[in-house]
């Protein structure tokens, strides 16, 4: 599962393969595999849309807009803002269980962020190779097909359980509207066992985005960073499915 | 008492009231308690013929304005309906009896109604000190309460004391007032929560109670549906207000005199389960909302304890300082973007650095 990719063997043979073109120049091959299919990339923009949306209006429910003049029945600013909030929380819900149900018929990439190897000491021993590489310890970066173990944890927690979390929660808070005898309510309702105040799941629902945004920026940043550090296709392989390692 | 056989209907006969009225009566509470039609045939029979439920009336911990809110009950009115339809047997505050012959009530009705009695418990115990800080007819209360509790029906909590701890219970809670749900496990509770809870939702609860000899439908949190199943913000009448983004934004500006909504000023409409909005207080005159002020979430568990009632997101204190969500987030996710670039700096310089070596080494060659 570990797909260290020291070196890619076909490498030279892809080379010899290709023709030099017209002006007598070679294409350079790359080795390349196949990671992301397309549901699961499909999940992860559809997804990360809908973070962002609802992390925008989010925010704006919890510090609404500057106050809108005129007649109550000719605005609907705080309406929208929160239909959008809703709409786009369904859209995360079912593309994120849409991603779940895709774990179990798509490729062994697909389940890598739905778990973490505890009981690996391997696993552990490469965690701690890439905390080394970002603490600058390391000179060479290892390749890996999928996600490096240190970036499988930081999936695991900071998506799946995070959005596991904010799914729970926000679903719990949308029932109160739908009223007592919801399906949500039914499904969700024991979130309020928890914290019978749901002034106090409005709380956790805050910070569980707080801490998405801090998700969200290491995510991007290390996407960015190992796409030209680690000399490996990371920002594109999202959009083509394919990772490609240059050497 | 000691009448057993008594039902409503033959007090309140005796008491110069007609059968019309009893009947308007009946229809009136069946409405009030948002059951159907035919409830109210069902209400006229059982208070004719069932005989009326004992009731004790006990106080713990607690300020006493459950007993006001109670006694000011409009529609069923307190005087006339509710203390008729039950009987009253023991109520310290109210009661003319006292020292040994009140205490003698306890025993006798536990005794004579075991098992049939309702419970009713304004204010919790405090459990710190074997429960010496709330002394009741020379025991701790906490002691009165489970004896009493043992051969109850059901208990009643009246309040915000009973239901969730209230103020008394507010952090650090030196005495360790307790909700009744944490001191007695074995036996059918109802909330009824509020600082008060309003009037007619407690005579509404009590006539339920007597009249159909059950508990009624209650939520997750033990709270009667009928009156705690919907938000005050779902049914306020600065709904329209709210969802158009029409809000107060400091007290007595422009916003605020026209009646727009409350929700910047910290108000807790939309996190409080209780009938404000609808059966409103003093008789369906106002409520907070309609006075002016934001709800304080005065039914809801630990409301003293979620900081100012005028912010709208609760403090946080786990940090040591007072903050709420979203500024925490902030700091934290300000750190993170200032870590992310520190750590693309030193990368980009690392890197330069490493480029630069290897243009030496190849020149070297």
């Amino acid at each position: 599962m570990m797909d260290a990719v020291a070196r890619p063997a076909e490498t030279e043979t892809n080379l010899a393969a290709i023709a030099a073109d017209a002006a007598g120049e070679y294409a350079v091959g790359r080795p390349t595999v196949y990671v992301y299919e397309a549901p699961v990339r499909i999940c992860h923009w559809v997804n990360a849309f809908a973070i962002v949306v609802l992390m925008v209006t989010g925010y704006l429910i919890g510090t609404p807009l500057p106050t809108v003049e005129g007649e109550a029945s000719g605005s609907f600013v705080m309406g929208y803002v929160r239909f959008a909030h809703f709409a786009a929380g369904q859209v995360l819900a079912v593309f994120f269980l849409a991603r779940i149900l895709w774990a179990f018929v798509g490729n062994h990439h697909s389940r890598q962020i739905f778990y973490i190897p505890v009981h690996r000491k391997q696993f552990w021993k490469e965690v701690l190779h890439e905390i080394r590489w970002y603490a600058f310890l390391e000179r060479e970066p290892k390749m890996y097909v999928g996600h490096n173990p240190l970036a499988q944890t930081a999936m695991f927690t900071g998506f799946t359980l995070f959005v596991t979390f904010m799914i729970v929660t926000g679903f719990a808070l949308y029932s109160e509207g739908e009223g007592i005898d919801s399906w949500q309510h039914k499904a969700f309702g024991w979130v309020f066992s928890i914290w019978p105040n749901s002034q106090d799941v409005h709380t956790w629902h805050h910070l569980g985005m707080w801490a998405l945004v801090m998700f969200v920026m290491v995510h991007v940043y290390a996407a960015i960073r190992e796409d030209i550090m680690s000399r490996q296709s990371i920002i594109s392989s999202m959009i083509s499915g394919e990772r490609q390692f240059r050497e | 008492m000691g009448a057993t056989t008594e039902t409503f209907y033959s007090v309140i006969r005796r008491q110069g009231i007609t059968r019309r009225s009893f009947h308007k009566f009946c229809s009136l509470t069946a409405t009030s308690l948002g059951l159907g039609p035919l409830a109210s045939a069902r209400i006229a029979n059982a208070l004719e013929t069932k005989p009326r439920t004992p009731v004790i009336w006990m106080h713990g911990l607690e300020c006493t304005c459950c007993s006001e809110s109670f006694i000011r009950s409009a529609h069923p009115l307190v005087k006339d309906v509710v203390l008729s339809m039950i009987s009253l047997d023991y109520d310290d505050t109210i009661m003319a009896a006292a020292g040994q012959q009140a205490e003698e009530i306890l025993e006798e009705t536990r005794a004579k109604y075991k098992g049939q009695y309702i419970l009713a418990v304004e204010g919790n115990p405090p459990l710190n000190e074997g429960g010496m800080f709330c002394i009741d007819g020379g025991k701790p209360f906490v002691e009165k309460l489970k004896v009493m509790a043992e051969d109850a029906m059901a208990i009643i909590a009246w309040g915000a004391c009973a239901s969730w701890g209230c103020v008394q219970a507010a952090k650090p809670n030196p005495t360790q007032a307790t909700p009744i749900d944490k001191v007695i496990t074995n036996k059918p509770i109802i909330k009824v929560p509020g600082c008060p809870p309003i009037a007619e939702v407690m005579t509404g609860v009590v006539t339920f109670i007597t009249t159909f000899g059950k508990l009624p439908e209650l939520d997750r949190q033990g709270r009667p549906k009928m009156f705690y199943s919907q938000r005050i913000h779902d049914k306020c009448y600065r709904r329209p207000h709210f969802d158009a983004g029409q809000f107060v934004e400091e007290w007595d500006d422009e916003a605020a005199r026209k009646g727009y909504c409350l929700y910047k000023m910290g108000c807790k409409g939309p996190t409080t389960y209780n009938a404000c909005s609808t059966v409103r207080w003093n008789g369906g005159v106002s409520f907070p909302i309609q006075s002016g002020h934001g709800c304080i979430g005065c039914s809801e568990d630990g409301f003293w304890d979620k900081g100012s009632f005028y912010d709208r997101l609760t403090t946080i204190k786990q940090f040591g300082i007072e903050r709420n969500a979203d500024q925490v987030g902030m700091v934290a996710a300000g750190t993170v973007g200032a870590a992310v670039a520190a750590h693309a700096a030193v990368t980009a310089v690392k890197r330069l650095a490493t480029k630069r070596d290897d243009a030496n080494a190849k020149q070297d060659h």
